[in-house]
């Protein structure tokens, strides 16, 4: 599956620091594979040295980890004020070890076990933070065009009219557009909730969105990626 | 250790021990006081007698001079009990009382003075004691008054006796008491710590005894046995719960392993492969969301999820649960209302969010008037006439937050209630659809994190589920008035 899954920043270099060797190849691999460039470091101390050394976009950080641990590591990294955005990758998936990730100094959070697609994603978006434009106050996908400020949104010619929620939904699509956005994502950073619903919701609320905004135009934007999540694009790469 | 070696090892002999030392320092301090007053007594009442015979003599021979004065103390010294009296000459010559000897130089010197002295009748030769006091009278004559201490010397021995005796008496009967009374601790101690090993041993079911007397070792006994109590229920849980794991874990497992082999034997082609790999994803992901669930239920029930708190309204938990389910619901056939008024809480806010969208989780899943006619095999189309309508209700009952969740669904029936917040379980009507069974027993627990619970009454027809946790204090409301005050002003 992670074939069809393409690079959205090419040139991004990831430092993946995780002790357990099987995992670890896994990721460097699937990393590779999407066009990434990916090093390795298997402890805490040799991560520290190489994320303080290297110029990484983004750091992939195992939690427990031998010799110094993830926390204390992005810990380190900040009070050198060295501020490469870090994801945390955790055996424990709970609400209260999420939150002493990100007061660590960790930028994402994410359980394990967890879908190669969802790391993808989070790291994209991370990465593109950490380069990217500053926040605009009006984005444009194709002829989508979403107002911030004034909370207009308009396809064309066509004035939509959207709800609080779905405008906010539309808000973070379009803010990283061309990136795959998961569910999880979605319902962390639009609903801010922690939890795994067990039913579909996030896929009920796109379908509204999509019917609103795509519904009656040729070229479709909001596109289903499929054992990912979604994507807001103008056209096929 | 030796028996005896134990005994003296017992807080109960210790406390006796310094019990006894200080109760023996009291009586010893109270007896020395005592001897010590008596004795100032009985030698002001010795200095009163001696001062007024003083005077009274020095008076008669002031009248009646030496004569008079040999006479009366003549006289005074032969009766029974006498004082001591001598009367020396300028140049320091007996003339007159009953004293015999004296220490040297006490006749020289005027005043108050103890002294060894002997009578002139004394047939023993041993010295006694005496208060005397001398007084120069005219013409260089001196007098000495004075009276023996023997009878405060003996009545100092009295009470030096008494607080020898009574001293023992404090010692033996304080030993014999702190034996006694640490043999008796020791003796329910020993019963609990042999009760305590065969637990430790692996027989939960062993209880400590419990006295009638209501006393601390009882009080102590009978919380422990409460503790072991609630051990035993959680072990007897725990149990329950490995075994349903075995069971619920075991047979998706079973499955994805059995579709991996088929699919290794059988499929020929890259579609195939796919299309079992995807179910395999599939399927495993089901598995990590139970576990994730048995997981947050586990630490909502051990109390780890006390640290994230913070104070909320009930009414938002309930309008964003409402706002974030109400498109499924509407694509299921069935309108989610919600109704809300102020309820504040003290929480955890993402796990009571959680516990509310499972409720109406279930709500929607198990709540449908048609899902229950075809369910329970009944023929009868209930179809449009059952309501397809789900409410989120969010208010303060008194002291109450009350967060219910309430279908027009088939409902449970009232003996499977209780049965229905336990881990795992299914009820029969419900085996067809997909789901951990996990949601009711994770709002349950999450309900007694917060110190409330998780009731399910009946609609008629339907279920409704009720979340009643403690409301966060009038002091925090009062806050909370005044923060909402200020955009009215600024309004």
């Amino acid at each position: 599956m992670t074939a069809q899954l393409t690079a959205t920043d090419p040139n991004m270099r990831l430092l993946i620091i995780e002790d357990d060797r099987e995992s670890a190849d896994y990721l460097v691999k699937a990393f590779r594979e999407v066009g990434y460039v990916a090093d390795l470091a298997s402890d805490g101390e040799e991560g520290l040295a190489l994320a303080d050394s290297g110029d990484y976009d983004v750091l992939v950080i195992d939690r427990m980890l031998p010799k110094r641990d993830g926390l204390s590591l992005i810990g380190m990294l900040r009070d050198k004020g060295n501020r490469t955005p870090a994801l945390i990758l955790s055996a424990l998936g709970q609400v209260d070890d999420r939150i002493k990730g990100l007061r660590a100094g960790g930028d994402d959070y994410l359980p394990k076990p967890y879908a190669f697609a969802e790391l993808l994603a989070r790291v994209e978006v991370l990465s593109r933070r950490h380069g990217g434009p500053a926040e605009e106050t009006t984005y444009r996908v194709g002829d989508l065009e979403l107002d911030r400020l004034s909370h207009r949104v308009a396809r064309g010619k066509d004035e939509l009219t959207l709800q609080p929620r779905e405008f906010r939904l539309l808000e973070y699509l379009m803010k990283h557009a061309g990136q795959v956005v998961t569910r999880t994502m979605l319902l962390e950073n639009v609903w801010d909730y922690h939890f795994d619903p067990q039913t579909n919701v996030i896929d009920v609320h796109i379908s509204r969105l999509r019917s609103k905004i795509d519904k009656g135009f040729e070229r479709p934007l909001l596109h289903t990626i499929r054992g990912a999540g979604y994507m807001i694009r103008d056209g096929i790469r | 250790m030796t028996a005896f070696g134990k005994l003296i090892r017992t807080t109960a002999f210790r406390l006796t021990l310094v019990y006894l030392f200080l109760f023996a320092l009291f009586a010893a301090s109270l007896l020395g006081y005592f001897a010590w007053n008596t004795r100032r007594l009985i030698t002001e009442q010795i200095t009163s007698t001696v001062n007024a015979e003083t005077g009274e003599i020095s008076d008669i021979y002031g009248r009646r001079g030496l004569r008079g004065l040999v006479f009366t103390i003549e006289n005074r010294a032969l009766r029974p009990g006498a004082n001591l009296y001598l009367v020396t000459t300028p140049t320091g010559q007996a003339v007159a009382g009953n004293v015999g000897s004296l220490a040297p130089g006490v006749m020289a010197s005027s005043g108050w003075q103890e002294t060894e002295y002997r009578r002139l009748d004394d047939q023993d030769n041993t010295d006694h004691r005496a208060l005397v006091k001398v007084t120069e009278l005219t013409s260089g004559f001196r007098l000495l008054i004075g009276r023996d201490l023997e009878e405060r010397r003996r009545l100092f021995g009295i009470v030096a006796q008494a607080a020898q005796w009574s001293v023992l008496i404090v010692v033996v009967l304080g030993l014999g008491g702190g034996v006694f009374v640490a043999r008796r601790v020791l003796r329910r101690i020993d019963a609990m710590t042999g009760t305590t090993q065969r637990i430790m041993a692996g027989d939960l079911s062993g209880r400590l005894p419990v006295g009638r007397s209501g006393d601390e070792l009882d009080r102590l006994a009978g919380n422990l046995n409460a503790m072991l109590e609630r051990i035993e229920a959680l072990m007897i849980g725990l149990k329950e719960v490995s075994d349903n794991i075995a069971h619920d874990l075991k047979t998706p497992l079973t499955r994805l392993r059995n579709r991996a082999e088929e699919a290794l034997a059988k499929s020929s082609n890259e579609a195939e492969y796919r299309s079992a790999l995807e179910r395999t994803i599939e399927e495993s992901d089901g598995l990590i969301r139970t576990f994730n669930a048995l997981l947050m239920i586990a630490r909502a029930e051990s109390g780890q999820a006390r640290d994230n708190m913070d104070d909320f309204d009930a009414a938002d938990v309930a309008n964003g649960i409402h706002e974030l389910y109400e498109p499924l619901a509407e694509d299921d056939g069935m309108t989610l209302h919600v109704k809300t008024a102020p309820a504040p809480l003290h929480g955890n806010r993402e796990l009571i969010s959680q516990a509310l969208a499972n409720l109406v989780e279930n709500a929607i899943k198990y709540g449908r008037p048609t899902a229950t006619a075809q369910l329970l095999g009944v023929d009868a189309v209930i179809g449009d006439q059952g309501k397809k309508e789900i409410l989120i209700e969010a208010r303060r009952d008194g002291d109450k937050v009350l967060l219910s969740v309430t279908d027009h669904g088939p409902g449970i029936p009232e003996a499977d209630r209780g049965h229905a917040v336990e881990r795992f379980v299914r009820l029969e009507a419900s085996r067809t659809l997909p789901g951990s069974g996990l949601g009711l027993s994770l709002a349950s627990a999450v309900a007694t994190l917060h110190g409330g619970d998780l009731t399910l009454g009946d609609a008629n027809p339907g279920l409704r589920a009720t979340l009643a946790l403690p409301a966060r204090a009038a002091t925090s409301d009062r806050v909370a008035a005044q923060t909402l005050d200020v955009p009215q002003k600024v309004a």
